[in-house]
């Protein structure tokens, strides 16, 4: 092998290594953002809407559709918690903005952080379930057998897909094995599914 | 080898897969070579599809396979055959291409129906959650005539005594071996039941393989699927997704029952419910014996599969046989029934599962069991360790 | 040739193990890697023996369960990361340069580095079983939060492991590309490349993109485990699922990854013992690439189950019955390759012909598990085991023999024991279909994967299932005694080998000489 010809290797070589590295950043950077993008868009993992405005929506409540809300709660793994919904289900018309509660209680003796995630079936109708107050939009944390109501403030988009009539919420109270609220950090606000 | 002989060795050989597959349990466990047909509307579907799929495989598998062993015959050196020249032709090249692509769409089409159909789960008669756990089912009745109706539906007994290391037990001798649970789920005919499926810890799969579908159970997910059972009867499935040690031995059984024996179950099991609930929360002294025969019934289906029958442990799961912690204070002991380990992430906590006369029972049991003498613990106990 | 440079750096081999640490030489490290590849295939298929010990009878009587998973697990990681991959870069090695006209690899140095950092990281990998907790046993697709949360502490060990195997296979990949892309000899252009080196050059841009991507996928793995973030963990914002989405998103190209070199093989072989041009070359060339691109968009087809829009299993059920399209050119061109040919059987050719139709019988059940409403019936059960196993074993496996009973002549100089070699082709071809051809009927009747018991139902199918195994297991061991046979000595080879040879690696003296085309030969 001639030297031109091993210059030539090199710089191929060191071309198909950048796109090696940028491949390690796309799955680590670029493939969560992506995912998390689609998932907001389609709803793809359940997630619901954020909004801070209600009003938006509530401008033109559906007064013609009924749609039944039904709501469910869920303990992950080894979270010593207590979690229920005190209305398992309401019927509301689209548009129209309706307060339900849930009531958690910590069992242990001991202080503990929890997040609750939740879950919008059938998930096409993720993206026109709009939330203004919820419990899962931070991190919540329970004293030694302390008890909370929380209550969970909605409104279901109008343009909510014809079809559906039934919705079911869904939360899963997880233990964050943390010792401290994490409070409106950077990452709080973003890595907090809403 | 005379041709009397080879004609013998092939009788025996036809004659012995021809006992060996009628002489064992054929049953109606599982149908013998093909996908069952199953028993719901989209099972049946499933089947149409696959058999449609496996005829198309089969006849362009003999076209191809049937051209490919006449030109092995035909044109091989042996006899003469002389190499052609052609290496490209575009018209059968199209050819070949175009005509899979219309048979992939003609597939594409009820393909498309039928899984439009499975999931669309809208309009259910009821709800039920199925909630896994490392490795048993919870299933909730969301609404209904059993609304409120929570069990754990776990492998029985019999099963989970054969299934132990060489437990010397002849598993073909269990009924429904690694089939069969404590508490099955019970639909009524005839109805939409639409499940919410999630998990509690890792994730599994909802599987009965009559009904014609399965669905992952993700923790964090609640994943929508439903049936509709025509008729009543028992159907056996299985976990579906790999879940840890003992991802073979969470099955999975559905019991359909008419309408009215349904609601007769429903009342039952409500009144039942009741009664345990109001055992659990009195503040009754249990005597020895009740908790440990208790206990016992509960550390079968809770503990044994990882600290064993034996209670001497295996693998990365520590024995209570004379462990420190069954045989010291009690309150180190419930503390980690309840709590879970904050050290060992496989042992799990039982404070939600179970209610306090369970824990006192199974916490009794551990302490009372295999040589440990470490007295007795009483659901008040348990209740003020909370 | 090699003579005329002999007072250069170039000279024969030399000597000593040591030759071996250093080589820099593209037919000794491909060498290496195929003893390497064949002392995993081993190991992994030992375990797969632990396996069918197992499931031979109802009941359990030989490991426990969390044991049983860390077989599966480590004979899927050993046998795709350890064997199949490996040896496909070895025959890579061997073969590239020879093809296109080149005196070795384009970085040779990197090419030993590539081939060593392979034991070190499987020794690390078999090591975790030995380790307090015991090994892997999330399977080797490891979800999340299995492989994280409730996974055992040997998994950062595991996680190093495959971070080194995606460096060598980084490493290796750029190194095949530089050599097919600026080492041919003068008059070699693209489209006159031997299939062989064609489907390695979109392989190796397969393997470019995605094991970096697996790479990452440990990597968050690790730091979700050990560092506090949470990409897969729903407590602290993350997603299990998403988990999936990566892991597949290597692990559907990764398959093709698998098989594409041995379409190359394949492609070589059938023309030689039909005495034939290859049927359809620049179809073949466009469905390869066209493979290859379809396996980025179709990576959900594995995840039916977990719950998706309708919207989404739809594109990834039509996505997935595509690749149907240019996967049957392939086969059909092969099958247009033989007609009017004048074919003789040599072992290369059966081993071959078995690829073909076992391979399409695999192709078969992939089309099968592809329509998403039948899937959620076959998913997760042993009708996949059976699929991925014809596809793999007699496909991607079998590809690989063909190859060394067709390339050993040109490599020892001496021709294999043909009675040696009919008996290894026989006992395989019968035992691994009686093996995996009633895994399928187990699926269909309702056994799920990855389960170490199973009602008495399924006794019948998996005793025999066990039986197939451990045949086949054996009869590769048949494998081993031709071929250091092969080595030792035996007829002498001719230059051409084959009477239909075509192709550079043919005009080489047989054994192929140290060193080759120093002086880059002109093809017409």
């Amino acid at each position: 092998m001639n030297e031109d010809q091993q210059q030539k290797n090199k710089r191929l070589a060191g071309k198909l290594s950048l796109s090696a590295v940028a491949m390690v950043v796309f799955a680590i950077v670029a493939l969560p953002a992506l995912y998390n993008l689609i998932c907001n868009i389609t709803g793809l993992d359940g997630r619901t809407g954020r909004i801070e405005k209600e009003q938006a929506l509530a401008t033109r409540p559906d007064k013609t559709r009924v749609i039944k809300i039904e709501f469910d709660a869920n303990v992950n793994g080894d979270l010593p918690w207590e979690f229920k919904a005190l209305t398992r289900r309401i019927e509301v018309h689209p548009g129209e903005v309706a307060t339900v509660s849930y009531y958690a209680k910590n069992l242990s003796n001991r202080t503990i952080v929890g997040q609750a995630v939740p879950y919008v079936t059938p998930i096409k109708v993720a993206k026109y379930f709009n939330k203004t107050e919820c419990f899962c939009f931070s991190q919540q944390k329970f004293g030694p057998g302390e008890d909370k109501e929380m209550p969970l403030r909605f409104i279901v988009d109008p343009d909510l897909p014809k079809d559906v009539n039934t919705i079911t919420l869904s939360y899963t109270f997880f233990d964050t094995k943390q010792s401290g609220v994490e409070e409106d950090s950077a990452k709080a606000e973003n890595a907090t599914p809403q | 080898m005379s041709v009397r002989k080879l004609k013998q060795a092939v009788i025996a050989l036809f004659s012995s897969v021809l006992v060996m597959t009628s002489s064992h349990a054929w049953a109606a466990e599982i149908s013998s070579l093909n996908l069952r047909k199953g028993v719901t509307e989209v099972s049946r579907n499933a089947y149409d599809l696959h058999m449609i799929v496996l005829w198309i495989c089969v006849v362009i598998g003999v076209v191809v396979f049937g051209a490919m062993i006449y030109s092995m015959f035909a044109h091989r050196k042996s006899k003469g055959a002389v190499a052609a020249s052609f290496h490209e032709s575009h018209k059968v090249e199209v050819l070949w291409t175009v005509i899979p692509f219309i048979i992939l769409i003609a597939l594409a089409i009820p393909a498309t129906k039928n899984l439009l159909l499975i999931e669309d789960a809208s309009n259910p008669d009821m709800t039920i959650k199925v909630t896994s756990y490392q490795w048993k089912w919870q299933y909730e009745y969301m609404d209904g005539d059993a609304e409120g109706v929570k069990f754990f539906s776990s492998l029985d007994k019999a099963s989970n005594d054969a299934r132990a290391m060489n437990s010397g037990i002849d598993v073909t001798k269990v009924a429904h071996y690694l089939n069969n649970v404590d508490n099955e789920l019970v639909i009524p005919t005839g109805k939409k039941v639409r499940f919410l499926i999630t998990s509690n810890d890792v994730i599994h799969s909802w599987w009965v393989p009559d009904f014609g579908f399965k669905k992952d159970a993700i923790p964090g997910y609640i994943n929508e699927a439903w049936t509709l059972v025509e008729d009543a009867g028992t159907y056996r499935g299985k976990c579906a997704e790999l879940c840890g040690k003992d991802h073979g031995f969470m099955p999975i059984v559905v019991v359909a029952k008419e309408e009215g024996d349904y609601k007769k179950w429903a009342a039952a099991k409500k009144a039942e419910a009741d009664a345990a609930a109001a055992a659990a929360s009195s503040d009754k002294t249990w005597s020895k014996a009740e908790l440990m025969a208790k206990g016992a019934a509960v550390y079968g289906t809770s503990c044994a599969a990882c600290h064993q029958a034996n209670g001497e442990g295996t693998g990365p799961f520590p024995p209570l046989k004379g462990s420190a912690l069954a045989t010291g204070p009690a309150a180190g002991h419930i503390d980690i029934v309840v709590n879970g380990s904050k050290t060992n992430p496989l042992m799990a906590a039982y404070g939600a599962q179970l209610n306090d006369l369970d824990l006192a029972a199974v916490i009794t049991y551990e302490r009372n069991s295999w040589g440990n003498d470490a007295g007795i613990v009483q659901p008040k106990d348990v209740k003020a360790a909370r | 040739m090699s003579t005329a440079h002999a007072e250069h750096e170039h000279h024969g081999a030399p000597s000593g193990l040591l030759r071996w640490v250093f080589t820099t030489n593209h037919k000794d490290i491909g060498t290496l890697y195929l003893w390497f590849a064949f002392a995993m295939l081993l190991v992994g298929g030992s375990f797969a023996m632990v396996i069918r010990l197992e499931l031979l009878q109802p009941g359990m009587q030989w490991v426990d369960p969390n044991f049983f998973n860390s077989m599966t697990t480590m004979h899927g990681l050993i046998m795709v990361f350890g064997a199949i991959m490996p040896a496909f870069v070895g025959l890579a090695n061997w073969l590239v340069p020879m093809m296109i006209g080149a005196p070795d690899m384009a970085l040779p140095r990197m090419n030993n580095w590539s081939f060593w950092i392979l034991p070190f990281a499987g020794t690390m990998l078999l090591s975790t079983m030995f380790m307090e907790g015991g090994g892997p046993n999330f399977g080797w697709t490891f979800y999340a939060p299995l492989s994280t949360t409730y996974a055992p502490a040997s998994t950062d060990f595991f996680i190093f492991a495959v971070h080194m195997l995606g460096f060598s296979s980084i490493m290796g990949s750029i190194n095949i590309i530089a050599t097919i892309m600026n080492m041919r000899a003068p008059g070699m252009t693209l489209m006159k490349m031997p299939l062989f080196v064609w489907t390695w050059l979109i392989t190796a841009f397969l393997l470019i993109a995605v094991m970096p991507v697996l790479a990452g996928a440990v990597t968050m793995m690790l730091t979700d485990r050990n560092f506090g973030t949470s990409f897969f963990d729903a407590a602290g914002g993350g997603d299990p699922v998403l988990f999936q989405h990566v892991f597949w998103f290597f692990g559907h190209p990764e398959v093709y990854i698998m098989i594409l070199p041995a379409f190359g093989i394949v492609s070589q072989i059938i023309p030689t013992f039909a005495r034939k041009r290859l049927f359809g070359y620049s179809s073949m060339v466009y469905a390869t690439a066209s493979i290859a691109f379809l396996s980025f968009i179709v990576w959900a087809h594995h995840m039916f189950t977990v719950g998706m829009p309708v919207a989404g299993e739809l594109f990834f059920l039509y996505a997935t019955v595509l690749i149907a399209v240019p996967t049957g050119v392939k086969v059909f061109n092969w099958v247009a390759t033989m007609w009017q040919g004048s074919m003789t059987f040599e072992l290369p050719m059966k081993w071959a012909l078995a690829f073909v139709i076992l391979f399409t019988i695999g192709g078969f059940s992939g089309l099968m598990l592809g329509i998403a409403p039948v899937d959620f019936q076959y998913h997760d059960t042993y009708f996949v085991v059976a699929h991925f196993h014809y596809v793999l074993v007699t496909g991607a496996l079998f590809s690989i023999i063909a190859a060394v009973y067709y390339w050993l002549p040109k490599w020892t100089g001496h021709m294999y024991s043909e009675s040696l070699g009919n008996w290894h082709f026989w006992t395989s071809i019968v035992f691994v279909n009686i093996t995996f051809f009633p895994q399928h009927f187990l699926g269909l009747a309702g056994m799920p994967r990855r389960i170490p018991d199973y009602n008495a139902a399924f006794a019948d199918f998996n005793f025999m299932s066990s039986i197939g195994a451990f045949g086949f297991g054996l009869a590769q061991l048949l494998f081993l005694a031709l071929v250091i046979k092969c080595i030792k000595g035996g007829e002498k080879a001719t230059d051409q080998v084959w009477e239909g040879a075509e192709g550079l690696e043919w005009e080489i003296p047989s054994p192929a000489p140290y060193h080759t085309f120093a002086e880059a030969p002109e093809v017409k």
